[in-house]
């Protein structure tokens, strides 16, 4: 930046004034283009792959995909034994992780703090948070499908609740403590015992972000492949024994688009849809209840 | 790890540019519908990413950008060997391509994040000394938000390096170091979702559990870096308020 004042300059300064301030100028609005070109390739990218998506998988959708088993190669069949193992892995997984995850995040806000203790759980939690999924499935399978001898539904529901109970913990503690303590003060005044003040006070006073939480860990656990490869594996058949391998979406789309076969690849796209609606409407949810709830 | 490389170095400058506009230019209107497509983006699983790359990523790839690549670059001393080899749209470059979309939004709402916290003071100060908004945003927002970007560049790593399900599609699964980026690789996450499952000898199988220990080392430590970063970004925004 010069400063020099175009008035007083003489006609080579001033003109060398200008052409600097154009050049300045140029740097700034092709900088700008760029980063408008950017978040164009970011939303072609996301309406492309939602494009196609759309389009493969409701040609493959069908009636039949809610009423059939999957079905072996070169014969028609549907997705039912998978969406229904699927469904249940996921529905146990957030049973066991949600009480667990909320509890430790009361106890990160409310009770821990700042404690050592607190710090460390913390920690260890965001190490959960950020370990890949793949790595959580590995673990599973060694203290629990080699124990045990076979892969089962159980254990996919055991890899899944890793995966989402630190979601829950985190965003559990982050809503508690944006509760304003003077609201805690208040109810403590009145002679209310920590349980009631928790419970009845700043708990209810997060619930949606809470259950905003509650939801995308539900809406990561439902898109996750790997973990669920080493500890449900997947099912030809109809199984509600959770004992035994358990037929899944996921681990469907994983064996059937990989297979040269094309009707397993339009049942594949169809689980890939049905996947992603789910994970999308779950999100959405999330936003929507959330969003509400900061009004309130 | 080829493929975590490519993915930063496109990622990056994209998220960053994504960053930008969603911060400085966008109209206030739009913020919020374009801020949640972003986020959709990552909540998009990453199988679908997968299907998506071998089906109908990698083809066009292959009848598009791979010879126009090579056509360009492929005899350029020194980097002309990374592009030579049949343009399939399997590998390791394809790899990385699908790898940058999945990590951009991760990337770019971190630096939203950050970018949102820089004071309003310091920016209208420069701009009443007459910078440009670019220059605003190299001079004043980028110095004041490294450390939190440089956190987030790292939270995109750890995403990149345990990503499982959409490199296996693409990266084509060989066994081999390469010179070229068109000839099929693996990493350490595609390895093991292919092998474990037919892995039936006990040192296969600890080989493969012991590449898993490997590949969460790797993260725990892009974890802790970043969150020493964070940390020190913290304890400065303490001491200035």
């Amino acid at each position: 930046m010069t400063e020099v004042d175009p008035r007083a300059a003489s006609g080579g300064e001033r003109m060398l004034t200008t052409r600097r301030y154009r050049r300045r100028l140029f740097v700034n609005r092709f900088n700008l283009a760029m980063s408008l070109a950017t978040m164009a390739v970011g939303m072609l990218f996301l309406l492309w792959i939602l494009a196609t998506l759309f389009s493969n998988g409701f040609a493959a959708l069908s009636p039949t995909l809610f009423t059939q088993m999957t079905p072996p190669p070169g014969s028609a069949g549907g997705l039912l034994n998978a969406i229904y193992g699927s469904a249940l892995i996921v529905l146990t997984a957030t049973l066991v992780s949600t009480p667990i995850g909320i509890l430790a995040g009361i106890y990160l806000a409310e009770y821990g703090r700042d404690g050592a203790f607190a710090e460390a759980t913390r920690f260890v939690n965001d190490i959960l948070l950020s370990a890949p999924s793949i790595v959580l499935g590995l673990f599973v399978y060694t203290v629990y499908v080699l124990q045990v001898g076979h892969f089962s539904g159980w254990a996919g529901s055991v890899a899944l609740a890793l995966i989402a109970i630190p979601v829950v913990v985190r965003t559990t503690e982050n809503m508690l403590r944006l509760v304003p303590s003077s609201l805690r003060e208040a109810a403590v005044a009145l002679g209310a015992p920590m349980w009631k003040v928790i419970l009845m006070v700043t708990l209810k006073a997060v619930r949606g972000g809470v259950i905003t939480g509650v939801l995308l860990a539900v809406a990561r656990m439902s898109g996750e492949t790997a973990p669920l490869l080493f500890t449900a594996l997947n099912n030809q058949f109809w199984s509600t024994d959770m004992n035994a391998p358990m037929a899944n979406l996921p681990v469907v789309i994983f064996q059937f688009a990989m297979s040269p076969f094309d009707d397993w690849k339009t049942l594949a796209w169809a689980a890939a849809l049905l996947i992603t609606l789910t994970v999308l409407v779950l999100n959405v949810l999330a936003r929507t209840v959330f969003r509400q709830a900061e009004v309130r | 790890m080829t493929t975590s490389a490519i993915a930063l170095l496109i990622g990056v400058p994209v998220s960053f540019g994504i960053a930008l506009f969603l911060t400085e230019m966008c109209p206030v209107a739009l913020k919020r519908p374009l801020g949640t497509a972003v986020e959709l983006l990552a909540a998009i699983p990453s199988i679908i990413y997968g299907m998506w790359g071998l089906f109908v990523f990698a083809p066009f790839f292959a009848d598009h950008v791979q010879p126009l690549i090579q056509r360009v670059l492929g005899d350029v001393w020194i980097i002309g060997p990374l592009f030579q080899g049949a343009p399939t749209g399997l590998g390791v470059l394809t790899a990385g391509v699908i790898l940058a979309v999945m990590v951009i939004p991760f990337i770019a709402s971190v630096m939203r994040d950050v970018f949102e916290i820089v004071p309003p003071v310091l920016k209208e100060s420069a701009y009443g000394l007459g910078c440009t908004t670019w220059e605003v945003v190299r001079n004043i927002v980028l110095p004041y938000t490294r450390i939190g970007v440089i956190g987030g560049i790292m939270l995109g790593l750890g995403r990149a390096l345990g990503e499982t399900m959409a490199v296996t599609f693409v990266i084509g699964n060989a066994y081999r170091i390469r010179a070229s980026l068109f000839e099929p690789g693996n990493s350490i996450a595609s390895a093991l979702a292919n092998e474990f499952n037919e892995a039936a000898d006990p040192v296969h199988r600890g080989s493969l559990i012991a590449l898993g220990l490997v590949l969460f080392v790797l993260t725990l430590i892009v974890l802790a870096a970043s969150r020493m970063l964070v940390a020190r970004l913290t304890r400065a925004e303490g001491a200035q308020t």
